[in-house]
Parts: C-alpha cells; sequence; structure tokens
C-alpha cells in the first residue's frame, strides 16, 4: 500500500506538469516548438534589455534614462502608466457590458477582455517600480503616510485596489485550468460584486491620471491642459478598451488560433463589427468633447501655432480619422476594416497619451523638443517589459480557458 | 428533465445571489474606497501662516557674487562644486537648483537697461500652500508655521510628483544615487531659524540684496516704507510672490519685468490646489453615483 503510494505520486505530478505546463508535450517536444523567429527575436530582445534593467537597480535612474530634474517623468510612465492604463479599461468595459447591461452576446470576448485589463494594470505598476526611485517603497502610500490630498494618493489606492479585483474577476480561469472545482465556485459568486467594484475603481482612476495634470498649469500646453481632462481620460479609456479587445481577440485569433475554440472564432467578426459600433460612437463623443474643450478656454488661435498644428494632427488624424475608418467598416459589414481602425485607434491613444505627459509638458522650457527624445537604453527597457508582458499573456492564453470554454465547466460559468 | 430543473434553479437564484452579494461584499467594499475619497475632498486648507517669516529680494541690488551659494553650500554640507564660487564662467549659460545645489544665482543681460545686468538668485519660493506638498501621496513635504516647507526623505519613494507639481521647477533629484535616491531642495535654514539665526544666504549678502523678516513686514517694507512707492522708476510696481500661487514665502521685486528674468509670469493668483479640488470632490460624488447605479441597476434586474 504505501509502496504504491510513493511510486504513483510522482507520476502523477510528471503527468500533471506535463498536462499544465507544457500543454500535453514531452520536454524535447515542449522545446522544439519554442524555436520560432519570434521567441528568437524575443530572446534577443531580452538577454540585452534585461541587462540593462539590471544596470538601473544598480546605478540609478541616470544610468538608463534621460530623467532630469526638469524632466522628472519620461518614457516609463509616458508608456507604461498613462499609454498602458486607458488599454487596459478592456475588463472594467467588457464585464461592465457583459454582466451590468447584459450583453450576452460578447461571452466570448469577457475573459479576454479581463485577461488583458488585469495583464496591462500589473505590467503599469512594473513599468512604476522600474520608475520609483526607491521601488521597495511601493506600499507606502497605503501604510507609512496618507497624503489625502493627492490625485497620486488616488491612483495609488485605486490601482492597488483594482489590480486585486482584476486577478479575482480572472481567477476562474485559472481554476478551471487547476480543475479546482470548489474554489472556482466561491471566485464565481463574487464576480458581480467584483465588476461593480471595478466600474468604482476605473472611473475613477482613468480620469484622475488625467488629473495629476490638473495640478502643473503653467507646464502643460494650453491646448492640453484643460479643466476638462479628467474627462477627456475617462472618455478616451472607455473607447480605447473597445478598440483593444478588437485588437488583442484579432492577434489572438491569428496567433494563438490553436487556443480558440469555435465559438470563439466563428462568433469573432460578428462581436468585432458591434464593438466597432460602439467604439466609434465613443470616438465621436470623445472628439466633440475635446473641442467643447479647446472653446470653453477660447484656446482657438493656439491652434495657429505649431503645437496648434499638433494638437489638430490628434485630433483630426488619430481620433476622427480612425473613428471615420471603423464606422465604414461597421456600414460595409466588414470586420478587416474595423480592426484596421481598432489598430490605428490604439496608435491615437498612445498619441495623446505620450503628448500629455511628454510632448507638451514643459513645452515653454528651451531646447524642449530636443530633450526628449529618449536614450537607446530607455527604449530597449520599454521593448523588453513589452516582450515579457506579451510572453506572460500568451503563456496564460495558450493553457487556461480564455478564449475557449472549458466543456467540464461551460454549463456553469454564467 | 433533471438538467431543465437545474438550469431552472440557476435562473431562479442568480437575482437572489447577486443581491445578496450587493448587499454585503459590494457595499463593504464600495465603502472603504468611499471612506478613502471622502477624506482626500476633506482636505484641510492652509492658506500660509499669520507671522510666518518670508525673504525679500531685491533684483536691483544683486552684483552676482555668489556669497549666497557658497554660504549655502557650507551651512548644508553640500558637495563641492564643479567650479569655484569665484569662477564668473558659470553665468555664461542659466543653471538651476540641483541635488548639489539648493541655490543657484543666474544672469541677464537686458537689452535697454540702465541697471548692468540682472541677477537673480534662485531656490525654493516656500509657498504658502505648495503644490509639492499637495502632490505627494505619502506626506513626505510638510509647510511650518515659520514658512520653511520641508521634505522627509523617510516618507519618499521617489515618485517625483512634486517635480512635476513645482510651477517653479525647484525640487532636484538625485538621479546618480540607486539606493538612496532623494529629492534636495532650499529648506529656508530652518534649524537656524530654530535657533533665532537668519538663513546662511541672507547673512553672507553684502549687498543688501536679501532681507529676511516677517512676510507681511516684507511686503509692506517692498510697497510703501521705501521701495516701489518712493522708486518708480527703479522698480516696476509688483511683488513677486505676494499673490502667485498663493503666495510664496520668499517675494522678489525688481527693475526689469519679472519674465524677463525666467519668472512664469502665467501662474494663476490661487494655490495650484484649487485647480485639483473639483476632481477630488467629485470623486466622492462618482462613488456616490455609482452606488446609486448599482442598486438601481440590480433592483430591476431582479423584477425581470
Amino acid at each position: 500500500m504505501n509502496h504504491n503510494e510513493t511510486l504513483e505520486r510522482p507520476e502523477s505530478f510528471r503527468s500533471w506538469f506535463l498536462d499544465k505546463l507544457l500543454m500535453g508535450m514531452s520536454w524535447p517536444e515542449y522545446v522544439r516548438s519554442l524555436i520560432t523567429p519570434f521567441n528568437i527575436l524575443a530572446a534577443v530582445i531580452l538577454s540585452i534589455g534585461i541587462p540593462i534593467i539590471a544596470l538601473r537597480f544598480m546605478h540609478g535612474l541616470v544610468e538608463v534614462t534621460h530623467a532630469s530634474n526638469d524632466y522628472p517623468w519620461g518614457l516609463f510612465l509616458g508608456w507604461g502608466l498613462f499609454g498602458g492604463v486607458p488599454l487596459s479599461a478592456t475588463g472594467f468595459v467588457m464585464a461592465t457590458a457583459y454582466y451590468i447591461f447584459g450583453f450576452k452576446d460578447y461571452k466570448p470576448l469577457v475573459r479576454l477582455g479581463v485577461l488583458t485589463g488585469f495583464m496591462g494594470y500589473l505590467f503599469a505598476v512594473v513599468y512604476l517600480l522600474i520608475d520609483l526611485g526607491r521601488p521597495w517603497r511601493i506600499y507606502y502610500p497605503m501604510f507609512v503616510g496618507f497624503g489625502t490630498a493627492s490625485v497620486l494618493f488616488l491612483v495609488a489606492w485605486h490601482v492597488a485596489t483594482y489590480l486585486t479585483v482584476q486577478f479575482l474577476e480572472f481567477s476562474p480561469a485559472i481554476l478551471e485550468w487547476l480543475r479546482s472545482r470548489r474554489v472556482r465556485r466561491w471566485a464565481t459568486m463574487i464576480t458581480i460584486a467584483m465588476t461593480i467594484a471595478g466600474i468604482i475603481l476605473s472611473t475613477l482612476h482613468q480620469s484622475a491620471l488625467g488629473a495629476l495634470f490638473l495640478l502643473a498649469p503653467g507646464k502643460l500646453h494650453p491646448l492640453w491642459y484643460s479643466t476638462y481632462i479628467p474627462h477627456f481620460f475617462l472618455a478616451s479609456s472607455i473607447y480605447a478598451a473597445l478598440v483593444m479587445v478588437i485588437a488583442v481577440s484579432a492577434l489572438c485569433a491569428r496567433f494563438l488560433r490553436h487556443s480558440a475554440d469555435g465559438y470563439f472564432l466563428d462568433n469573432l467578426d460578428r462581436l468585432t463589427i458591434g464593438l466597432g459600433k460602439g467604439a466609434a460612437i465613443g470616438m465621436f463623443v470623445y472628439f466633440a468633447l475635446k473641442l467643447v474643450g479647446v472653446a470653453h478656454d477660447d484656446n482657438w488661435a493656439l491652434l495657429n501655432t505649431g503645437y496648434g498644428k499638433w494638437f489638430l494632427v490628434e485630433i483630426l488624424g488619430f481620433v476622427l480619422l480612425p473613428a471615420l475608418i471603423i464606422t465604414w467598416g461597421v456600414k460595409l459589414g466588414n470586420a478587416t476594416v474595423v480592426r484596421i481602425g481598432a489598430f490605428y485607434s490604439i496608435l491615437g491613444i498612445l498619441v495623446n497619451r505620450l503628448n500629455v505627459s511628454i510632448i507638451a509638458f514643459n513645452w515653454k522650457l528651451p531646447e524642449h523638443l530636443h530633450h526628449i527624445i529618449p536614450p537607446w537604453k530607455e527604449v530597449m527597457v520599454v521593448l523588453t517589459i513589452t516582450v515579457i508582458h506579451i510572453l506572460i499573456f500568451r503563456w496564460i492564453v495558450s493553457r487556461m480557458p480564455v478564449i475557449r470554454q472549458e466543456p467540464e465547466f461551460e454549463q456553469e460559468t454564467h | 428533465m433533471s438538467k431543465e430543473k437545474k438550469e431552472k434553479d440557476l435562473i431562479l437564484k442568480e437575482p437572489f445571489s447577486r443581491r445578496d452579494f450587493l448587499k454585503t461584499l459590494s457595499v463593504a467594499t464600495g465603502s472603504i474606497i468611499l471612506g478613502t475619497s471622502s477624506a482626500a475632498s476633506g482636505y484641510k486648507e492652509i492658506r500660509g501662516y499669520r507671522n510666518s517669516y518670508g525673504m525679500l529680494v531685491d533684483l536691483t541690488l544683486c552684483v552676482g557674487c555668489r556669497s549666497c551659494e557658497r554660504a549655502c553650500n557650507k551651512v548644508n554640507n553640500l558637495p563641492e562644486p564643479d567650479l569655484p564660487f569665484d569662477d564668473a564662467t558659470v553665468f555664461e549659460e542659466l543653471r538651476r537648483p540641483t541635488a548639489k545645489a539648493y541655490t543657484v544665482v543666474n544672469r541677464y543681460d537686458i537689452e535697454g537697461y540702465s541697471g548692468g545686468p540682472v541677477y537673480r538668485k534662485i531656490q525654493c519660493n516656500h509657498c504658502n500652500e505648495p503644490a509639492c506638498f499637495s502632490a505627494c501621496p505619502i506626506h513626505a513635504y510638510t509647510k511650518t508655521p515659520e514658512g520653511a516647507v520641508l521634505y522627509n526623505v523617510d516618507r519618499c519613494f521617489g515618485c517625483r510628483y512634486c517635480m512635476i507639481a513645482c510651477p517653479f521647477y525647484i525640487p532636484a533629484y538625485d538621479y546618480e544615487s540607486a539606493f538612496e535616491p532623494r529629492i534636495m531642495k532650499c529648506i529656508f535654514c530652518y534649524p537656524r531659524i530654530k535657533n533665532n539665526k537668519i538663513p546662511a544666504c541672507a547673512e553672507a549678502c553684502p549687498t543688501g540684496t536679501l532681507t529676511f523678516g516677517r512676510r507681511e513686514d516684507l511686503i509692506r517694507l517692498a510697497r510703501k516704507r521705501k521701495k516701489i512707492l518712493r522708486n518708480p522708476s527703479r522698480y516696476i510696481d509688483h511683488i513677486y510672490g505676494e499673490h502667485e500661487v498663493g503666495g510664496t514665502s520668499w517675494l522678489y521685486i525688481s527693475g526689469v519685468p519679472f519674465e524677463d528674468v525666467g519668472f512664469p509670469t502665467d501662474l494663476p493668483e490661487v494655490p495650484l490646489i484649487t485647480r485639483v479640488k473639483g476632481f477630488l470632490s467629485s470623486a466622492c460624488g462618482i462613488h456616490c453615483l455609482a452606488c446609486a447605479l448599482r442598486d438601481g441597476l440590480c433592483s430591476s434586474k431582479t423584477q425581470v
């Protein structure tokens, strides 16, 4: 009896390991499956980038960034936090649409949205940890000092709480993967509560990221500095979420097709067009809001300056034009056109957030545009973190039921 | 048959379980979050302290000797500068306070100004309601009743939002340190003031450019008793720092427009925190609205 048990255990662990982590392949098969052009490129980037990240922690920020006394924030926050967080509104938008507003059609995309959101927030925190002077003190706003007048205090609390909320929202997928039926039942019971917590937290900190800049009226260019900036950030994050789901689902259907089921693939075009419709409406509303912002501060005259032209490029070329492309795709019923518009819109979100946090910030300083060009090491760190982000995302989607349903649990999901 | 029944059970049960959880879990989480942000909107105003100290800087008197820089460096045990304090080549470019220097003096050659080149000393202005203080999520900054704005390194995690917020570009960061990076900025010689001494820069100034005293007295001194009103040809009619961003402890009078010597002149006359107050209090409102929406949606769901 005893003898049998000791023999069986390693065997079952081995099969568990092969099944869960190597996706049913043996070690040699698994290693061979990893040799793909993308993985080789990723390995090259990581082998350069990870030592650079190590340098940052050994010799300080000066080693890798152009951060200076006049330019305290650079690409890490401009890309990772200000760019990453609106594109991670996917979890809150999809869960709200599905659980609260009852858009049950979108079920195949809900988990993907939640995972994209969770990973986005997680990596926003990773970028923050690299950028903070003393990252080991990251918990200080929670336990050491309470800067209750600070918008950043609100952001810190909300991001920390919301990260937990999103983890709980995604946990049923992990538990299905682990076949942990009982814990999964508990996890699904709190889904609604978590979704509602997500709405409260998301609406607030999306706008709070914009509100951070309210404290710097003399530094941010008046075309971007507006009392409406919290509303701009919130409104754009909602359409950002929709176009992000379109883009991520398209990438998954193309590159992670083996992990998807028919339920996901067969519905994708129809759902893409549906999401596109929502995104286009959101973008027209946002575009109108931006014009109201210019009118409110009577900044029309500034449009004829260099920065004004760049502002017009942003709102015409990166908001209105992609919105028209998506609208056109919806009218044609052509999901490919909608997808092109969606990728374009994502670029537009990044342009806007980089404008606010980097390009139009400190616009009055001499040789400003020269100062904001990041050194190659800083770009390399961003690229490295992005690659790690993609690798972990792919790891999860290939193993857990994200774009496919787990047959055993199918009936239990609501 | 049994499967059908099971589904029916599920449909019947679902709204109830939802409602239960709304009543318990989400209300609990909601109230925690609500608590946080209502604390945020209940921000206490600091309208500057009465009887706080200030410094009046008369730009027309400064000759650019940099004695103040030298004294500041010594009193605060700052590192040796790259160039000695009597090297005039530093004036060839405009400098700013750094992690190694709390204060620097810059030279401006103003065309058509008879008073010669204008020298301007830069350091923390010690705002009445400092933006750095409002920005800090960990409360690392304090405004003392004496007027000094102080930074506590033990509470700083290095987000550098104070540097983003400061309208005068004052806080500097020690980017070269990997393990103990910190903000560096003028402390208005707080330990000296506490010991009834005047700040080192003012003590070292040989020309009378710097006058230390009660802020209110300094404003009176600048405007009425001898300066601006008695010499309208010597001074422009403005005390910089009297109202800018709600007032600063350091005050400046000048013979040339302030924008010509690098002062930001597009700042509001209210403290910068007032720009954020609306958002902070609406944060509370959004929480309430969300709660209302949630109740509304959930009750309608239950009825269906």
